[in-house]
C-alpha cells in the first residue's frame, strides 16, 4: 500500500527528471522545448473549452431538476430483477456523461455504504472498467468537426455495458 | 448526435424542473456549472500546458518515438490503414500509454492530436473514419492498469483494504476492451469489404 501511494506521489516528478535529463543527454534545449509545448497546450484547452461549458451546463440542468433521480427511482423494480443495485444505477448512467458528476455520486455512495460494502467494491470496480462515452466522444470528435460518428456510439456503449456486466459479475463471485 | 444530445438534455431537465417546481434549483445548477466549468478548464490549461511541455522535451529527446515502437505490434493490429511512420501512431500510443497507468489528463491531450492527425488522413471531413471509430471505442473501453484516484477515495473512506479491488477491476476492463477490439475488426470488416 505505502510502495503504491509512493509510486503515486514519487510518478509526475520521475517523469519530469526522466525527460529532462533524457533531453539535456540529446542535447535538447530543454525550457525552449517546453514553452513551445506549453503554447501547444493551452490552445487546445481553449479550443475545447466551450464544448466543456455547453456540456456541464447540460448536466447540471438535468441534474438539478431531479430528472435523473426520477430515473432511478422509476427503474428501481427492473434493476432489482437484475440482480444490479439501485443505488449504482445513478453512477452507471452518470458514468457515461460526466466524470466529476460520477466521482461526486461514487463519494456520496462510499459515505452511505463504506467503500468496503457491496456496492462500494462494485462501484470501485465499475469506475475502474468506464469510461465517459458522451464527454470523450462530444470532445473528440468536436475538436476536428467529424458530424456523423457512425458506428463509435454503439461501440462505446456495448463496451460500456460488456464493462458494467463484467463488474457485477466479477463482485459476486470475488466477494 | 451530440447536437441532439445536448438539446434533449436541456429541454427535458427544464420540462421536468417546471413540472415538480425546480426551475430555481435549474437556474442555479446551470450558472454554478457554467463556472464550474471555467475554473476546470483554468486547471486544465495549467496541467495541460505542463503536460505538452513536458511531452515535447520528449519528443525532441526521441523518448516518445521509443514508446511508439514499443507499441507498433498492438498498433499495426489495430489500425493496419495507418501508415508506418504517420503521426497519429504516435499520438495514440501516447494516449493508450496514458490511459494505462491512469494519468487521464496526459491522455486527453495526445488523443485530441490523434484525432487531428486521423483527420488528415480522412476522406470525408465530416465523417468519422473507421480509425477513429476504432481508436474512440477502444479508449472508452478504458485500458487503466490501476485506477489509482479510486484507491484513494476509498483510502479516504476508510477501507480496510483499498487496493482488493485492483485485481477484479483489471479483469473487468480485460474483459470489456477484449470485446471491444473484437467489435472493431469486426466493423473494420464489414465497413471495408
Amino acid at each position: 500500500m505505502k510502495m503504491l501511494m509512493l509510486f503515486s506521489d514519487v510518478m509526475i516528478p520521475l517523469i519530469f527528471v526522466t525527460i529532462i535529463c533524457i533531453g539535456l543527454s540529446k542535447k535538447v534545449p530543454v525550457f525552449d522545448a517546453f514553452i513551445e509545448g506549453a503554447k501547444e497546450g493551452i490552445k487546445i484547452v481553449v479550443d475545447i473549452l466551450p464544448t466543456l461549458i455547453g456540456l456541464m451546463i447540460a448536466v447540471g440542468i438535468v441534474s438539478r431538476s431531479g430528472l435523473l433521480g426520477f430515473f432511478t427511482t422509476s427503474l428501481k423494480p427492473l434493476t432489482d430483477q437484475l440482480g444490479f443495485p439501485a443505488p449504482l444505477l445513478p453512477i452507471a448512467m452518470m458514468r457515461t456523461i460526466s466524470a466529476s458528476a460520477t466521482t461526486g455520486l461514487v463519494l456520496d455512495l462510499f459515505k452511505t455504504y463504506g467503500p468496503d460494502s457491496f456496492v462500494g467494491r462494485m462501484a470501485s470496480i465499475m469506475m475502474g472498467c468506464t469510461e465517459t462515452i458522451f464527454y470523450t466522444m462530444t470532445i473528440y470528435f468536436m475538436s476536428i468537426n467529424i458530424k456523423k460518428t457512425r458506428y463509435t456510439l454503439v461501440g462505446a456503449l456495448l463496451v460500456t455495458l460488456v464493462g458494467i456486466i463484467a463488474s457485477v459479475i466479477i463482485t459476486y463471485s470475488v466477494f | 448526435m451530440i447536437n441532439y444530445l445536448w438539446a434533449i438534455l436541456i429541454v427535458l431537465g427544464v420540462l421536468y424542473g417546471s413540472l415538480t417546481g425546480t426551475l430555481g434549483e435549474v437556474t442555479l445548477g446551470a450558472i454554478e456549472e457554467a463556472k464550474a466549468a471555467v475554473a476546470l478548464g483554468v486547471t486544465l490549461i495549467g496541467v495541460v500546458a505542463m503536460w505538452t511541455g513536458l511531452m515535447k522535451i520528449a519528443e525532441r529527446a526521441g523518448v516518445i518515438q521509443a514508446l511508439t515502437r514499443y507499441m507498433a505490434p498492438v498498433l499495426k493490429f489495430l489500425f493496419p490503414n495507418i501508415p508506418e511512420r504517420h503521426l497519429a501512431r504516435k499520438h495514440i500510443a501516447t494516449n493508450i500509454i496514458a490511459n494505462m497507468l491512469g494519468l487521464g489528463w496526459a491522455a486527453t491531450p495526445a488523443g485530441l492530436n490523434a484525432m487531428k492527425e486521423l483527420q488528415k488522413l480522412n476522406k470525408d471531413k465530416e465523417v468519422a473514419s473507421i480509425e477513429m471509430c476504432t481508436f474512440l471505442i477502444i479508449n472508452i473501453s478504458s485500458v487503466q492498469l490501476i485506477s489509482i484516484n479510486m484507491i484513494a477515495y476509498r483510502i479516504q473512506f476508510g477501507s480496510d483494504n483499498p487496493t482488493e479491488i485492483i485485481g477484479p477491476a483489471l479483469i473487468a476492463t480485460i474483459v470489456s476492451t477484449i470485446v471491444g477490439v473484437i467489435f472493431c475488426k469486426f466493423m473494420m470488416k464489414v465497413k471495408t469489404h
